[in-house]
């Protein structure tokens, strides 16, 4: 028999649960769910808009009872949980109706805190929390003049501007004399009165209010002053209280919320508690994103998949008031440590703060503009290092996003013809149309219709900014982690980390652990998965080539009429006159097309059959050549120059580092291609400064930098360290690479991840702990032992010949 | 209308997600086996640029085009929306392990 789940909360946090329980696990329970309100599920946060009319009821039903039928759920609405009686393991309603239970789950919400004032009992006098409220407010409305809204904050303005809207005079009371003092900082919060004060509220503040004042209904307020204002409805947004009483009642241990676990179960294993009654590590919540975070959790362990962990969440707030644009995260406010970063625009109305910290985004503040808000909360969350946009950051990610071509205009300003995407061809205008005509709110959704976005990418933070401005940013939707593609929920790092904990070691036994969604994924997963597994697991996992991309599979890169390019490695960028020769050899007797000298030392055999390959490899191995790797994400080449053997200024024999340098690393496998170089001194002629990891020599040694890019996005390196001998070099570009390979996402060059993890992560891994730095290194030799077998001479020698020939010729 | 099945080899001969290539004087013809070993047919050219489909990552019953990673349906032959374009399909069938290919395509895509 089934087991049984009972639910008690028919709001926003438990029905999501719900949802994200039948996603994973449809058959598992028969579900029970009460709710003390008389519908199905609504979405609440769009009661603003309801009361302002921009909404109806109707269309902010997230669920309806057809809903609850269809998915065979049990709905008794308008219900309430009385008891929880854990012995008998049953809940009890008002009206006498009992459920027994297996588990349950406690999503009671939380009601509005109520003024303990005289008079507040009087008719009239109401919170902001449900469909009912917003019925009084436009009862009301329609029959009264005077409304007082007490509570400058989120929830009070939300209110003071709907009922403004449906034709009330309006005051709001602050006990304060900023507004949303827990988002604003006082330059934000003064833009905002000044703007709410030309729309036509009225402000009272700081204001303590002592009495309402009434025979059955309210007539007026009265504060400590003295003074008294006319009133006849009061709405109270003062602050919310998690409804803990039904859990403590049960003997479940609660401080200000109900308190839960990581997995969001509370004292007793079997009562789940979610939403804004529950209070984790010391923290209760008042939005539905971290809520939505909750229930993937909650969802997650109800289902028996116990891989997911509640950790707390950042939040975000926006306040939905039509024509004003506020967004607010983090430490606004900063501290001793904490300095900021502050534009201030009066004329346009513009005001933005950034609270910064170690380099990291701590706290945002914007008021007038919000463009770029979930941009600076994505580098907030992630922890992105922002030194080096220091200078930029508060103009907005149009003025970093692109190739370095300068400065962009912002995009809202940017004409419908100018070009958004260059590789695609893809003007601003195709994009926002395509947005408005095919409603479209992702990323994903505009890369697939309009290819802006797919190729290179580095207009990616464009296209996101015309999404904000075109879509506006639906902050209602959980920011929660990117998942690795659509086949999975789960990001690359839990990805990776379940493989690690799990010992998972192929490719359908990660799918089946972590419940992937698509019989055997798509070409995103499977990629990167395989890298995963590699680099987990060396020498013991079995490569899969059908999961890599045609370039990896046949070891050369195919070119846009279906032949071959062949790259043999020069080692450190140096040949031979047999080598040379022999490439002229190959060159002429497989009719090579062209023959091309390289950005990487080395030369290119171009237009080849497929089915030649492990001839013309067979024939290049006679002079010593391996596979270049030209064509993986792997080690590319060692780029060198002459040095200190020939050039006047060499320092050290930088051509003799950048071949022990290849040979050390040549045939691994990286989560995107990686490159390096060694100049002989600071000029640099080998460009060390835009590779993944570049040496240049100086007098007294050597010096290592790291994280560097040539391509789509230049980047020059970042310094990491000075050694004084060729062993420590390659001590660091094993331990370094080895980092790079356990550490970043599979697609992500070194540039990104260091930027995403921070130099100091890199710093305090191999340069801080010599013990940790000497560790991976050997984890990198020891996989080596496996990677460097040449590919090449593997095919030569007819493995994978079926890759090669076709299947049969007719005719 | 009888099909004039050809012997092309066997499904051991292809890989679990993956393809081979049968050439014909007409063009070459993809032959892909899926996880779950069905066989399916179509011709090597990706209605895009004319990507070898053979060469891509098969997954499910799509294969994701090596150029420009267009995903084409296995089973008819059509670019999964939002793109548009079709490859032409074969008959395929399977007796025992053996392949039979008929090198008349399917009619109904005119990139044939
Ligand atoms: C062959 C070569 C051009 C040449 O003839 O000189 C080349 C050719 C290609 N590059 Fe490159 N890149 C070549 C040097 C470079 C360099 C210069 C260098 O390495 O010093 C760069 C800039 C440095 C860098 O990587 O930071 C470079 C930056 C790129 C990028 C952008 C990478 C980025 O992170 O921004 C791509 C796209 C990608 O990898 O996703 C790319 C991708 C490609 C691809 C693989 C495109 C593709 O997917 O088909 C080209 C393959 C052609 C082929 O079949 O060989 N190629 N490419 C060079 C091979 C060097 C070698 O000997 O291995
Ligand atoms: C007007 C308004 C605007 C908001 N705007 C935003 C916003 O812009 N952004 C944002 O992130 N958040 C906003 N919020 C907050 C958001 O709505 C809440 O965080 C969210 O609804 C909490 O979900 P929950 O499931 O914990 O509680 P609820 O959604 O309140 O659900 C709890 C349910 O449990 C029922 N219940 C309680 N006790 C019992 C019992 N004993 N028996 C049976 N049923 C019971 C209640 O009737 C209620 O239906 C807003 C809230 C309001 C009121
Ligand atoms: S070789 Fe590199 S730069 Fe040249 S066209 Fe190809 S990807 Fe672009
Ligand atoms: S040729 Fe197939 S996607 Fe471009």
């Amino acid at each position: 028999m089934k087991e049984k789940l009972v639910v008690i909360g028919n709001g926003m946090a438990g029905i999501r649960t719900v949802e994200e329980l039948l996603k994973l696990a449809p058959d598992m329970y028969e579900i029970v769910v009460f709710g003390e309100e008389p519908y199905g599920n609504y979405n609440r946060i769009m009661l603003s808009p309801v009361l302002a009319g921009d909404k109806t009821i109707d269309e902010i039903m997230l669920n309806d009872e057809q809903w609850y039928a269809d998915h065979g759920i049990t709905l008794h609405k308008g219900k309430r949980v009385v008891e929880i009686d854990r012995v008998r393991r049953q809940v009890v309603a008002e009206d006498g109706t009992t459920e027994s239970y297996d588990r349950l789950l406690v999503a009671t919400g939380s009601r509005p805190f109520i003024l303990p004032v005289p008079g507040n009992d009087l008719e009239g006098v109401i919170g902001f929390r449900d469909i009912a409220d917003v019925d009084t407010m436009l009862e009301a409305a329609r029959n009264r003049r005077h409304a007082v809204v007490i509570g400058g904050g989120l929830l009070g303005l939300e209110a003071a501007n709907g009922l403004m809207q449906q034709g009330m005079s309006v005051t709001v009371v602050h006990l304060l004399d900023t507004l949303m003092e827990r988002q604003l900082d006082r330059p934000a919060a003064e833009m905002l009165r000044k703007t709410l004060e030309e729309r036509g509220l009225h402000f009272l503040m700081p204001a303590e209010t002592e009495a309402i004042i009434g025979q059955e209904r309210v007539e007026k307020v009265r504060f400590r002053d003295g003074t008294e204002i006319y009133a006849d409805l009061v709405v109270m947004a003062v602050g919310i209280r998690p409804n803990v009483e039904l859990a403590k009642a049960a003997g479940i241990h609660c401080e200000r919320g109900i308190v839960v676990n990581d997995t969001l179960q509370t004292y007793d294993p079997r009562v789940y508690a979610i939403g804004e009654c529950v209070q984790h590590r010391g923290k209760t919540y008042g939005l539905v994103a971290p809520l939505f975070e909750m229930a993937r959790v909650c969802a997650n362990h109800l289902a028996r998949l116990g891989i997911g962990r509640y950790e707390g969440s950042v939040t975000s707030t926006k306040l939905k008031v039509t024509g004003i644009d506020l967004f607010s995260a983090g430490d606004f406010l900063g501290g001793p440590d904490s300095e900021e970063l502050v534009f201030q625009d009066a004329a346009r109305g513009v005001y933005r703060k950034l609270v910064v910290e170690n380099n990291r985004i701590t706290g945002v503040v914007m008021f007038g503009d919000t463009i770029d808000g979930s941009w600076y909360f994505d580098l907030m969350r992630d922890g992105t290092d922002i030194s080096e946009m220091r200078e930029h950051i508060l103009f907005g990610q149009a003025h970093l996003g692109d190739s370095g071509h300068g400065e962009q205009n912002r995009v809202a300003a940017m004409p419908d013809d100018a070009e958004i995407c260059g590789c695609n061809g893809v003007c601003k205008g195709d994009i926002v149309k395509a947005i408005t005509e095919k409603k479209l709110f992702t990323l994903e959704d505009v890369r697939a219709h309009t290819k802006a976005s797919s190729s290179c990418g580095s207009c990616t933070g464009l296209v996101e900014a015309l999404l904000a401005h075109v879509v506006g940013g639906d902050y209602s939707t959980a920011p929660h982690l990117k998942p690795m593609c659509g086949c999975t929920e789960h990001t690359h790092d839990e990805v990776r980390e379940q493989i690690r904990k799990q010992a998972l070691k192929d490719i359908p036994s990660v799918m089946t652990a972590l419940d992937w969604k698509t019989p055997d994924g798509c070409p995103k997963c499977r990629t990167a998965l395989n890298y995963y597994l590699l680099c987990e697991w060396p020498g013991e996992y079995q490569d899969d080539s059908q999961s890599r991309f045609i370039n990896e599979r046949a070891h050369a890169n195919i070119q846009k009429d279906g032949t071959y390019s062949v790259i043999p490695r020069m080692w450190g960028g140096g040949t031979t006159p047999q080598e040379l020769k022999k490439i002229a050899e190959v060159a002429e007797k497989y009719n090579v097309k062209t023959v091309h000298v390289t950005g990487g030392q080395r030369i290119g055999l171009y237009g080849l059959k497929k089915e030649e390959l492990p001839r013309i490899w067979r024939d290049l191995e006679e002079a010593g050549f391996v596979s270049g790797h030209a064509y993986g994400k792997a080690l590319r080449t060692v780029k060198t120059c002459v040095g200190k053997e020939w050039c006047r200024f060499g320092t050290q024999d930088s051509t003799h580092l950048g071949i022990e340098m290849e040979k050390l690393t040549w045939g691994s496998w990286t989560p995107h291609k990686f490159k390096m170089a060694a100049s002989g001194c600071p000029r640099n002629c080998a460009e060390a400064t835009i590779k993944d990891l570049g040496v240049v020599c100086v007098d007294s040694g050597y010096e290592i930098h790291v994280g560097g890019n040539g391509g789509v996005k230049v980047r020059a390196t970042d310094f990491l360290v000075h050694v004084k001998t060729e062993e420590e070099v390659l001590e660091y570009v094993a331990a370094f690479m080895q980092l790079y390979r356990e550490n970043a996402h599979y697609l992500e060059r070194t540039a990104p991840w260091i930027e995403r993890v921070g130099l100091a992560f890199v710093k305090e891994q191999i340069v801080e702990d010599e013990q940790n730095r000497k560790l991976l290194a050997e984890r990198f030799r020891r996989a080596q032992k496996f990677a460097q077998q040449d590919p090449w001479k593997e095919r030569a020698e007819g493995s994978d010949r079926h890759e090669f020939q076709p299947l049969k010729e007719i005719g | 209308m009888s099909k004039d099945w050809i012997e092309v080899g066997t499904i051991n001969e292809i890989p679990r997600k993956g393809a081979r290539v049968v050439r014909t004087p007409e063009g070459d013809i993809a032959v892909f086996r899926t996880a779950d070993d069905r066989i399916f047919a179509l011709r090597d050219k990706c209605p895009h640029k004319g990507g070898p489909l053979s060469q891509g990552i098969v997954h499910d019953t799509r294969v994701a085009c090596p150029l420009h990673d267009w995903k084409i349906r296995l089973d008819t032959g059509e670019a999964v929306a939002p793109d548009e374009g079709c490859a032409a399909t074969f008959p395929v069938k399977l007796e025992g392990e053996t392949i039979y290919l008929s090198v008349k395509p399917d009619e109904g895509c005119p990139n044939s």
